[in-house]
């Protein structure tokens, strides 16, 4: 099935600060896209952003999910259309149980009652699949988590999920390579027709492993390089600055 | 995502209440005739009379208590003292009148019994009308009765404890409840039994401006272990009514006695309660003690800690919402040595409601190595709501181990962006944290109580999410 995520002219800003300053970037079901760029360049803005977090203010521009404007739905209704963000620093939410969590998550987001059975066997499943042991289910919620467990979490979240787009705000970051590898084996796990998915990353590092079909660029707010996966190794090789000083004459400055 | 801030006031969902149906009903107000006519009607001993009357007077002499929440609202005269529903006690369930029945129905007793709980004991108004004590529990000699029974019944047993633990002389509203007392359940385990299933009792405030003064006594012989559950829930009036009960526990060596409490009194309600338990040598007292709903609480569970390795625990909620003040807490007294206790207290505070963590650890002279730990957590939805620990901590003795933590967190922003963004409404999400947040308390109750009081708990959220 062919979902389209626009982004169109995006303008966003935090207490009165812009940060996103018109960024476009359209993603289908089917594509991955890779999206690199410096510290502050305005990553998780634009991940938080999409999925509605109430202290981003957009100013400008639009968000479109099949054509439906994603930015009047509230996070959870942007959860219930197929919109998925992995988190870089997941919250941790005491005395509530991994299980008793996804569970209502996915009952939430399906928006029928699985049987306890039924979810449980689904969720043993894809616990397997990333190589987590089954104790996991009956921690409290990222409360006690290595930063590697918190990022697996986030990804059998999307396996159980199934969203038409996984936003994977820095996934990487701060991953051993095991972790890394059961990370990239979450999303690759997904990839199909029917799903899309935003790496975003400061690092080429992941992308040996989820291979991107397009690679951005963000730089202060905007989308200034839009290439194949060469691109990734260019910035690999050469850091952004090369970029920066780009756009700096550009603009004129 | 809206703020929490506004609060839809919601309509007590036990609200309802039945045509009131009585026997016999006191005229509002308290004074010496009222006592007289129901020992008289009750058919009572004359030491009952006198421990009633002397009661009363220690009533009539002390002030209102100068701290914790506000009492002023109590109108002494504009309250019934004693109601009683029917002429004797229902034996069975078909005896039971059909619109208690009803009442009950709604509160999901019948359905209590078909789980093959224990005895249930409902306390409907102010006396026990229900009472039907499991033939496993007679066969091991426990006594499981009203109060007003045990005192015709085991009259001995009954006078060697009555009043030993908490005094008429304690405070106002424990003077109160001995001067009027009617109904609570009276529990005896023989030496060495171990009752393996909880006993219930519901409680239950039935006609406007009455008040209800139960009495609660329990005695675990050595070696003995019983559990025991009360959930209280009363309709809506528009005036005030009074609560005001008076628990004594004794734990005699090597004994444990749990006593697990959920109260969701309606919103017009002062819930003043006295509870205390004494613990001998190698006895464990715990307290679960969970507090929703009522006008004000004011209740701090108590262990004496009598003989060495005697262990007391209170693990309690308070949710405010509101024009609530919730004022619970807890009071345990290190007698002895090698004793221990934990006091764990959360508090929810919503909607302007007011939570106090109110809590005293007394280590006496001679109470060498005694442990303690206090734990308060605090979550507050919105900048009206409040909430205040008081911690007092008195140790006369210089071998001792004490530990005092108090948080206080707030249902953050990033918490509920993070579980929403998974689908969850932000109401879901709210409920979430704070069935979390309670769960340390949750996870002692039995089943059925768990789940009851998420219920409650959920009922109580409703609303809070704009």
């Amino acid at each position: 099935m062919g979902n389209v995520l626009e982004i169109r002219d995006l303008h966003v800003q935090i207490d009165d600060k812009p940060i996103l300053k018109g960024l476009n970037l359209t993603l289908k079901s089917g594509e991955i896209h890779a999206l690199m760029g410096p510290n502050g360049s305005g990553k998780t803005t634009l991940s938080f952003t999409l999925m509605g977090h109430p202290r981003y203010e957009v100013t400008k521009g639009e968000v479109l999910l099949n054509g439906e404007n994603v930015l009047e739905m509230a996070p959870d209704e942007r959860a219930r259309r197929g919109l998925f963000l992995a988190f870089q620093y997941p919250s941790e939410v005491a005395g509530v149980t991994v299980a008793n969590f996804l569970r209502t998550a996915l009952n939430s987001v399906r928006g029928t009652e699985l049987s306890a059975w039924d979810f449980f066997e689904l969720m043993q499943q894809k616990m397997n699949f990333l190589e987590m042991d089954e104790s996991f289910a009956k921690r409290y919620l990222n409360e006690g988590f290595s930063g590697g467990e918190k990022k697996r979490n986030e990804m059998l979240q999307m396996l159980l999920l199934q969203p038409k787009f996984g936003i994977l705000d820095e996934t990487d970051s701060g991953l051993d390579i095991d972790a890394l590898k059961v990370v990239s084996k979450g999303v690759n796990a997904l990839r199909s027709e029917d799903f899309g998915a935003l790496v975003i990353t400061h690092y080429n590092r992941i992308l040996r492993y989820i291979e991107p079909d397009v690679v951005h660029v963000m730089i202060d707010g905007r989308i200034e390089r839009t290439g194949g996966k060469e691109l990734s190794l260019e910035l690999e090789e050469k850091g952004y600055d090369w970029i920066k000083e780009d756009v700096e004459a550009a603009r004129g400055r | 995502m809206g703020k929490t801030e506004e609060i839809v006031s919601q309509e007590y969902q036990y609200g309802f209440h039945d045509p009131e149906n009585y026997v016999f009903k006191s005229g509002k107000g308290l004074n010496r005739g009222v006592v007289e006519e129901l020992s008289r009607m009750k058919g009572e001993p004359d030491w009952m009379l006198e421990f009633r009357l002397r009661s009363l007077e220690i009533f009539e002499k002390r002030p209102m208590p100068k701290w914790g929440a506000d009492l002023t609202g109590i109108d002494f005269d504009n309250i019934h003292y004693y109601v009683r529903p029917m002429d004797k006690q229902g034996r069975s369930w078909e005896e039971v009148p059909t619109d208690i029945k009803n009442t009950f129905d709604r509160l999901g007793i019948p359905e209590a019994e078909r789980k093959f709980l224990a005895g249930v004991s409902a306390q409907y108004e102010s006396e026990v009308v229900y009472h039907n004590i499991h033939k496993d529990l007679e066969a091991q000699g426990v006594i499981f009765t009203d109060t007003d029974t045990a005192l015709r019944e085991h009259p001995d047993l009954f006078r060697k404890y009555f009043g030993t633990i908490v005094p008429p002389e304690d405070n106002k509203f424990a003077a109160l409840n001995s001067a009027v007392w009617s109904g609570g359940s009276f529990i005896w385990v023989p030496e060495g039994v171990k009752v393996d299933i909880p006993l219930q009792a519901y409680f239950r405030i039935n006609t406007q401006n009455m008040g209800q003064f139960e009495r609660t006594l329990i005695i675990a012989e050595p070696g003995s272990f019983v559990h025991y559950v009360e959930g209280c829930t009363a309709p809506t009036y528009s005036s005030d009514s009074l609560h005001s009960a008076v628990v004594e526990i004794i734990v005699q060596k090597g004994a444990r006695v749990r006593y697990s409490t959920i109260q969701n009194w309606s919103n017009n309600v002062y819930n003043l309660v006295t509870k205390r338990a004494v613990a001998y040598e190698d006895a464990t007292m715990e307290w679960i003690d969970g507090n929703l709903g009522s006008k004000v609480t004011m209740k701090y569970p108590a262990v004496y800690l009598m003989g060495p390795r005697a262990k007391g625990e209170v693990l309690s909620i308070a949710v405010a919402g509101p024009t609530q003040h919730q004022d619970a807490g807890a009071k345990i007294v290190h007698m002895a040595p090698d004793t221990t206790s934990t006091i764990t207290s959360k508090s929810i505070s919503r909607g302007g409601g007011n939570t106090t963590y109110r809590g005293l650890v007394h280590v006496a002279k001679g109470a060498e190595r005694s442990k303690s730990k206090v734990n308060c957590d605090a979550l507050i939805f919105d900048r009206e709501s409040k909430s205040h620990t008081v911690p007092y901590i008195e140790i006369n003795e210089e071998n001792v181990s004490m530990e005092h933590e108090a948080t206080v967190s707030k249902v953050s922003e990033e918490q509920l962006f993070y579980l929403m963004s998974r689908g969850l409404s932000e109401e879901q999400a709210t409920q979430m944290i704070v069935m979390g947040f309670i769960e340390p308390f949750t996870k002692e109750l039995p089943m059925e109580y768990a789940v009851e009081l998420n219920r409650l708990i959920q009922m109580e959220m409703e609303g809070s999410v704009g």
